[in-house]
């Protein structure tokens, strides 16, 4: 697999972009968990409170 | 387009850190041991968060310990490179770069005492807070090195879950958790102490000043002998106190007896392999000492019997 022929840049290797690609993904995964958590806490926060407003 | 060309030599390695490489940043053995006594520390609490938002915050303890094993893990790759049983930790490997694991315990740090502070309160998160200062800079950086009373002082550290865990479920402190952080506190010294002289080259090698280093392996088994004297009174002393029930003063009494023993055995047995084996045990019965005890405690309030 080539991502360029003339670059001399540092190319790496499988391994390292399976590595790469997972760690993405695991931060990908952490910020939705904390999206959901900070969601969760505020509704649980709130309490019975969040049904009280006017209508 | 002229692009830079990135030389570090290390980029290759630091290229094959893995998820789990990040995990074990976290010490997930040292952090389920967190998990648990914080976990009793809420559970004894006469008030309480939502089970929901009491979940969240034992998970923010739990991050903010992790985040402290991480911290260690940065500043101290270069003994862990030396001593056999954490030469293979990923910063003294290369597999995670040392600016990483110090930017992923911070970020980690910050993360999770401001969690705990918006979900419980915020003498929890100060507590949070205190405890990852106490481990990753007090004790890693000014004592790891410089005393052989370290792991006396830093393990208040290892001792405060529970109090944090009383602090997220009731905003306030009590004599109940720091009860339990003695019992941690006292029960932190012979436990790291039998594992010490079973580490001792280990430390030597790496400079570690620890107690049968400096002080040799007799004087290291006699303090052991005197923490565990201690520590049995102390243990027991929830139920006189009387936040634990019957089962609590029998489990605590027998598994005392044991753990006296075998400080006992460890002071007798001096030598070659029944000397390393007695170690072993008392190393290996002292976790089993304070799951039993945290265990009971739990299980009495689960139970409804306290």
């Amino acid at each position: 697999m080539s991502d360029g022929g003339d670059d001399d840049g540092i190319r790496l290797t499988d391994r390292q972009k399976r590595n790469r690609r997972a760690r993405s993904l695991a931060i990908a995964a952490l910020l939705a968990v904390l999206v959901v958590l900070f969601y969760v806490i505020t509704i649980f926060k709130m309490g019975g409170a969040v049904v009280d407003r006017p209508l | 387009m002229a692009h830079a060309t990135l030389t570090h030599p290390d980029i290759d390695v630091a290229g094959e850190a893995t998820v789990a490489d990040y995990v074990a940043l976290l010490k997930p053995r040292v952090m389920s041991l967190v998990i648990f006594t914080a976990l009793v520390g809420m559970a004894i609490a006469p008030t309480g968060l939502h089970p929901v938002l009491a979940g969240i915050s034992l998970l923010a303890i739990a991050v903010g310990a992790g985040a402290s094993a991480a911290l260690n893990m940065w500043w101290d790759a270069d003994i862990d490179a030396v001593m056999t049983r954490t030469r293979n930790r990923p910063v003294p490997t290369g597999r995670v770069q040392p600016e990483a694991a110090l930017a992923f315990g911070m970020a980690l740090s910050v993360g999770s005492v401001l969690t705990l502070g918006l979900t419980a309160n915020w003498l929890a998160a100060g507590l949070l807070a205190f405890t990852i200062w106490f481990y990753a800079h007090f004790y890693t950086v000014v004592l790891k090195r410089r005393t052989a009373q370290n792991i006396v002082i830093g393990g208040a550290s290892g001792a405060l879950p529970p109090v944090i865990g009383w602090a997220a479920m009731t905003g306030s402190l009590a004599v109940p958790p720091l009860v339990l952080f003695t019992i941690i506190f006292l029960w932190t010294p012979p436990h790291f102490w039998a594992l010490a002289l079973l580490k001792n080259e280990d430390y030597t090698r790496a400079g570690v000043p620890m107690l049968p280093v400096v002080a040799g392996p007799t004087a290291t088994r006699w303090q052991i002998l005197l923490y565990a004297v201690v520590l049995v009174p102390a243990g027991i002393s929830p139920w006189f106190l009387g936040f634990a029930g019957p089962a609590y003063l029998a489990v605590s009494v027998v598994a005392g007896a044991v753990f006296l023993a075998g400080a006992v055995n460890v002071l007798v047995r001096r030598e070659g392999k029944a000397a390393a084996r007695a170690c072993g045990q008392l190393f290996g019965f002292s976790l089993i000492y304070l799951f039993l005890l945290f265990a009971t405690l739990l299980g009495e309030r689960i139970a409804g019997l306290v």
